[in-house]
């Protein structure tokens, strides 16, 4: 059937094209359901695609049919196939809960191009985690990363600091994405190839100081684009200013396809041979991903804004992600994989819950959260939820990625990093505590620019954010299809990179 | 000291671009105003764009353009130079192939000379591993007799360009490889050319440099402008919202926003 054998091409091919389609259509509500129908057919691959890697294996594209290490080649395996899978879900349930909130806080004119726009900040998120040649990674980074800059902005109808937000975020993404080509071009000069398997070929043995290099660069260049800790300082602004519907969307999924690109160029092109990467693993990513954890956790106490103490909480969760990988084991892989899932649900959740305290109340500030529970018991008590899966108690998506990250963290000998582990979720509990505290038992304003109608959010709302708060229960209960396939994943990728498990 | 100089100026292509990316880093991080940071941004962009051209070039090579109009050395399909009619003109030639290669055996001094040829260039690859000659060499698999003819028409292109260009480099390895035959090389290697067929058009000829890097920055130009597009419209709007586009008049604004004149005043003071 020529649809199956085309499977791969799906998940990029629908939203891309049919993006552009909703420019073309009337703003507001059609345009909305356009770019909804196109998210779940974009879900509908990316599923059936999940479904085929697991059952027969890498599925291999080549593109217009030209072979590689020439033609650019479409290479899914386990890994990618479930960062597809998450990346189009997020989209799937981002796409309808967006049309009130976007309603409110963009312009009816500017919604096709925003609903465009969020399309194509799709296209590139699943580009890059499709793709097997290192140059089209950089092509659909760049594809999703000018979108968001345009989305950011977007949210200067509410607060003109989004557009300063979006120009800071616009300057160190395009070094970051500018040092990570340097660093393909390196490799390119040291191999003559760009397809990510021949890459790994030819890097076997080449230990010089070229490749270290381009090593380097890219590893800053990635860096920057997932907000590793201290290249972080674009993302606190961009969160907190941008509507709060692309906040969700973004703080899901933006970050944790640059994690999957680390993990991408650490175990399949360089793998464990390159003496190199071990050292960086060691003296890089493991301090720096513990640095992140409690820096950035220990700054989101003291935020007065939700929205960015949630931002921080986000380049903290980061540093979770960076360390499982620092061990360099097959269960720290698995650990930085069922992390990225899992968290990719609880700060949809969370997000979502602050849009729809924006949609009543107007305001993301700490104050408009007060007595939350007497006003809007539904978003309460899914931010709860979804907060304490944030911190990381047991039958939430929390508690599954921290218990593999703590038995990584002992398995590789590092029993102090499972030490600091438990103590950052604790500094999680008091900034979540602190506005769970704010809702349950405070009264509500009663006069000011924070009173809330005794109304919740609209349901076009509350069941997309319900979903997901479901999802982190029932992920946290059933383990089979996040942790099950990570550790397939990992062991995969562990056995190409040649490391033992 | 002659030897640093020479080390120096050998690379003259690599200190241009990291004076460029030097400069266009320090301008996007030293300058307050917006537009001279997209300026720098640019700059910076193209030092890198200048460094993928350079490690594509090849010395001696022209703009990968395809001439089909100097195709043919044989007869029959002078004059039309179409790509069909030089795939014909290849399989005219294919079958006297063994024949037509005792001509490389001379400079190269071996018996076999298709395997002559092939650890002449094996050798040579390892000595310039940037010109993607491994590419080529690594579809040839081991040197065996037929197989290497063979496989050599199919790569005859790509190869004994690659072959022409490292036999063109004054290189001291080169020349050794070539059995130290320095001033006919270049026209004995012509001569391979020839005698393998017509399998590249121009060979003997014209030399290309590698087009992929070009192709590559093609695409990042694009990405390129469209950053810049973005990024000055940012520019545009941040002073319709704000009526500055200096970065620390911003940050005081946003201040004031926040704190209001006396808030303002103290953030100011504590930064």
């Amino acid at each position: 059937m020529i649809i199956a054998s085309q499977i791969a091409v799906l998940p990029i091919i629908t939203p891309l094209i049919l993006a552009p389609i909703t420019l073309l259509l009337p703003k507001g509500r059609a345009s909305w359901a356009w770019a909804t129908l196109v998210s779940w057919l974009t879900f509908a691959a990316c599923s059936f695609v999940l479904k085929e890697v697991a059952q027969t294996g890498v599925i291999s594209y080549h593109l217009g049919d030209w072979a590689p290490p020439l033609g650019i080649e479409y290479r899914i395996d386990l890994a990618n196939a479930l960062v597809l899978f998450l990346v189009s879900g997020i989209a799937a349930v981002v796409f309808p809960f967006a049309y009130r909130s976007v309603q409110l806080e963009i312009d009816e004119r500017q919604t096709p191009y925003f609903y465009g726009a969020l399309l194509i900040c799709l296209t590139g998120l699943l580009g890059v985690t499709v793709t097997g040649d290192a140059f089209n990674v950089f092509v659909f980074l760049e594809i999703s990363s000018l979108s968001t800059y345009a989305l950011i902005a977007m949210g200067a109808r509410r607060d003109r600091r989004a557009l300063t937000a979006a120009f800071n975020y616009l300057v160190m993404g395009t070094i970051g994405a500018t040092f990570f080509v340097i660093g393909i071009g390196l490799l390119y000069q040291a191999t003559g190839t760009l397809n990510m398997a021949d890459l790994h070929d030819r890097l076997v043995g080449q230990d010089n100081r070229m490749v270290q290099a381009g090593f380097a660069f890219i590893v800053v260049g990635i860096g920057l684009k997932l907000a590793m800790f201290p290249l972080h300082l674009w993302l606190p602004n961009a969160y907190t200013y941008a509507p709060s519907a692309v906040t969700a969307f973004l703080a899901a999924t933006a970050t944790k396809v640059a994690v999957y690109v680390l993990i991408r160029f650490f175990y399949s092109i360089f793998g464990f041979d390159f003496a190199f990467m071990n050292a960086a693993f060691t003296y890089v990513l493991l301090p720096l991903g513990i640095a992140g954890m409690f820096v950035a956790s220990l700054v989101a106490i003291f935020q007065e804004d939700v929205k960015r103490m949630l931002a921080y909480s986000s380049v903290a969760q980061i540093g979770y992600m960076l360390l499982g990988l620092s061990f360099a084991s097959a269960a720290g892989l698995t650990a930085t994989l069922v992390h990225m899932f899992n968290h990719a649900l609880m700060k949809g959740a969370l997000f979502m819950a602050v849009a729809c305290v924006v949609f009543r109340c107007g305001s993301h500030s700490v104050q408009a959260f007060a007595g939350l529970s007497k006003r809007m018991p539904y978003t309460t008590w899914a931010f709860i939820l979804s907060g304490l899966s944030l911190i990381g108690v047991p039958l939430t998506v929390g508690f599954i990625s921290k218990w593999y990250l703590l038995q990584a963290a002992f398995d590789a000998g590092h029993w102090y990093a499972g030490f600091l582990i438990v103590a950052s979720s604790l500094i999680a509990l008091i900034y979540i505590g602190r506005i769970a505290e704010l809702m349950l038992l405070r009264e509500p304003a009663s006069e000011g620019k924070y009173v809330i109608a005794a109304k919740d959010a609209p349901l076009s709302m509350l069941i997309p954010m319900w979903a997901l708060v479901a999802a982190n229960i029932y992920f946290g209960v059933r383990t089979e299809l996040t942790a099950g396939l990570a550790e397939q994943a990992a062991a995969t990728l562990m056995a190409f990179a040649g490391g033992g498990a | 000291m002659e030897h640093w100089i020479e080390f120096i100026a050998a690379r003259y292509n690599y200190w241009i671009v990291i004076v460029l990316m030097m400069t266009g880093l320090y301008v996007v991080f030293a300058r307050g105003n917006l537009v001279k940071k997209i300026v720098g941004l640019n700059l910076f962009q193209t030092s890198v764009f200048i460094f993928y051209i350079t490690i594509g070039k090849i010395a001696g090579g022209t703009a990968p353009i395809y001439c089909a109009g100097e195709l043919d050395h044989g007869g029959d399909a002078a004059g039309h130079g179409g790509p069909a009619d030089s795939d014909h003109g290849q399989n005219d030639n294919l079958h006297d192939a063994p024949g037509v290669s005792d001509a490389p055996a001379q400079p190269i001094g071996e018996s076999n000379p298709v395997e002559g040829l092939h650890s002449k260039i094996e050798n040579i690859s390892e000595d310039l591993a940037a010109n993607d000659l491994k590419a080529g060499l690594n579809d040839l698999g081991p040197a065996d007799g037929s197989e290497a003819v063979a496989s050599l028409h199919d790569d005859a292109g790509k190869i004994v360009n690659d072959t022409l260009v490292n036999l063109q480099k004054p290189d001291a390895a080169t020349f050794d490889l070539a059995g130290g035959a320095a001033p006919g090389t270049v026209d004995h290697a012509a001569d391979v050319a020839n005698a393998l067929g017509d399998a590249g058009p121009c060979l003997g000829e014209v030399i290309y440099t590698n087009p992929l890097p070009h192709v590559l920055i093609l695409t990042a130009i694009v990405v390129g402008v469209a950053t810049t597009a973005v990024g000055l419209a940012l520019a545009v709007r941040i002073r319709e919202a704000y009526g500055s586009i200096e970065e620390d008049e911003l940050v005081a604004l946003d201040n004031v926003a926040e704190f209001g004149e006396a808030g303002a005043a103290a953030a100011g003071g504590a930064a």
